[in-house]
């Protein structure tokens, strides 16, 4: 199943030159009378390539870029930051968990979107209520990993620090807090993304800047180039973050088993 | 085999407790208790009343079938259980919350995986108030003890499981416990492992003699240790059914004192107790 390095990056590359190639001729070549992609719904490779680095040069795409990724980056600190103190509380505090269980649940069960409406109303057209609907999806991917990873600490390691004779206060900053530090970052990857889905579903249904909102004008004139365009630097984008996401996580959890094959 | 049972009514302390002239023993479990609650279910009674001391600088090992209720009772000592009837006393004083004495080595690993071997050890210091220099200076001492010396940047998932046993074994002593509870350390281990760490416990243990309450399921692991070894019977109601002095000579080497004709007499003493008590348990596990 070993495969040579250099081959596998040949077929990934020819997996792209097959499928922008097929775009390309079906939105150029007509078969039989019919193009198989219509320029108008489809557009064409050369053309998404174009308006790509013609909103480069323009540096148009700098201003939504920056939007986007401020609303991103505070949607995950604030999200995450809430997600870690009422894990911790409620974790900690059964009783607290139990009372509270059915709204979390019920809260959770809604689809966010929803909510972006309500967080529109309340607080404008402008980045927080992007940030606000990242923080509603984050939150709560924080909060249940971090809520799980403090109450399933193991209880030997917790026994082990007890009788070495840490304090409460001692088993929080050096048993509790890099447990569920390790289970807020094994979701990092999730929340980071979901972060993301906030800021450009928030500006995709009303925003003055952002790639959501540049992806949104486009599709309102029919200008189907401009939504790949905008759809292909969102991509790239997303992959440019979860570099830097995963370069954090290999500095933060170097104490962690290296599940088997996961190493690319 | 009379004689065994004549020391096991030994065992108990006189009635009333009154002070003797020797010094309190480090451990005295009198008459202690042990019953979990399962729901559902009549009250488990794991251990019977039983009593049992540890003389400052003795080296004791219970020996029992699994499931009797060993580890109970040195959970018992440690604090981290409450007894359901009984007293334990430390020193001579009865011990309320965790035993502060006492240090712990666990039969599943218990380091903190987010810390190197050194953090680890350090910590132990570090949370009593040590300079975090001076702990880790203290603590690089005591790998160099357990033969650690170069691996104290390992996190324990790239150790091997004698190695954490090692760093384990360096983390409950560097605070220097005046008792040490140890819970099947070895049990994980392959044969060999076991008794090299064997011989490095007794050789740490030559250096202060603590009080050792030693759990093995291994008779000839607890033989080869210990100053006495303690029997108890298959539980529930696990109490004590023998109770052996060990008088083989010391400094021991774990794995040449198998060889000794006197280890061989030990073991077959002890072992026509225990196998009875072996017999039952698988007797009573097969419905």
């Amino acid at each position: 199943m070993k495969i040579h390095p250099g081959k596998l990056l040949l077929l990934q590359i020819l997996v792209a030159v097959v499928a922008i190639g097929f775009w390309q001729f079906g939105a150029t070549v007509p078969v039989g009378g019919t193009y198989l992609l219509p320029e108008f719904f489809f557009s064409t490779p050369l053309d998404v390539m174009k308006r790509v680095v013609q909103l480069f040069v323009s540096g148009t795409i700098w201003k939504h870029l920056w939007i986007t990724l401020t609303e991103t980056v505070l949607a995950f600190v604030i999200g995450s930051a809430g997600g870690v103190a009422i894990g911790f509380w409620f974790a900690r505090k059964p009783i607290l968990a139990a009372v509270f269980d059915p709204y979390v649940k019920m809260v959770n069960a809604l689809p966010r979107v929803v909510l972006a409406p309500i967080f529109m109303l309340w607080l404008g057209l402008g980045i927080w209520s992007k940030v606000a609907l990242g923080v509603s999806l984050v939150f709560f991917i924080v909060f249940f990993n971090v809520y799980q990873g403090v109450k399933e600490v193991s209880p030997v390691v917790l026994a082990n620090a007890r009788m070495m004779g840490m304090s409460e206060h001692q088993l929080f900053r050096n048993v509790y807090w890099p447990s569920a530090l390790s289970w807020m970052f094994s979701s990092l990857h999730t929340s980071v993304g979901f972060a993301l889905v906030g800021a450009v579903v928030g500006e995709y249904l009303g925003a003055s800047a952002g790639l959501g909102y540049l992806i949104h004008q486009a599709e309102g004139v029919f200008d189907v180039t401009g939504v790949f365009a905008g759809m292909f630097i969102l991509a790239a984008f997303v992959l440019i973050i979860d570099w830097g996401v995963t370069r954090i996580e290999n500095r933060l959890l170097v104490w962690r088993p290296q599940p088997a094959g996961e190493q690319a | 085999m009379e004689g065994q049972n004549m020391q096991t009514a030994m065992l108990r302390p006189p009635a009333g407790g009154a002070p003797g002239v020797d010094a309190p023993p480090a451990v005295a479990l009198d008459d202690i208790a042990i019953s979990f609650a399962i729901p559902g279910r009549p009250l488990f009674k794991a251990v019977a009343p039983t009593s049992l001391h540890v003389r400052e600088g003795e080296f004791v090992s219970i020996v029992g079938p699994t499931g009797c209720g060993k580890s109970t009772l040195l959970n018992a000592t440690a604090g981290l259980l409450r007894p359901a009837g009984g007293r334990v006393s430390i020193f001579g004083a009865p011990l309320a919350g965790l035993n502060a004495q006492a240090g712990y080595l666990f039969q599943q690993d218990a380091l903190m995986p987010w810390k190197t071997a050194l953090d680890n050890v350090a910590i132990a210091l570090e949370i009593g108030g040590t300079r975090r220099a001076d702990a880790l200076a203290q603590a690089q001492d005591w790998l160099k003890k357990v033969g650690l010396a170069r691996f104290g940047d390992r996190y324990p998932h790239q150790l091997s499981g004698g190695q954490r046993k090692r760093v384990g074994l360096a983390q409950v002593l560097v605070r220097g416990p005046k008792i040490l509870l140890m819970d099947e350390p070895f049990g994980p281990l392959d044969a060999q492992t076991r008794q090299i760490m064997g011989t490095l416990l007794l050789n740490l243990w030559a250096q202060d003699r603590k009080a050792v309450l030693f759990v093995t399921h291994d008779l000839e692991e607890a033989i080869a240790l210990s100053d006495r070894v303690v029997i108890m019977s298959a539980g529930p109601e696990a109490r004590i059914i023998g109770d052996f002095p060990i008088d083989l000579a010391r400094p021991r080497d774990t794995a040449d004192i198998r060889l000794d004709p006197r280890f061989h007499e030990l073991y077959r003493q002890i072992w026509n107790q225990l196998k009875a008590e072996v017999v039952k348990t698988y007797g009573e596990d097969t419905p």
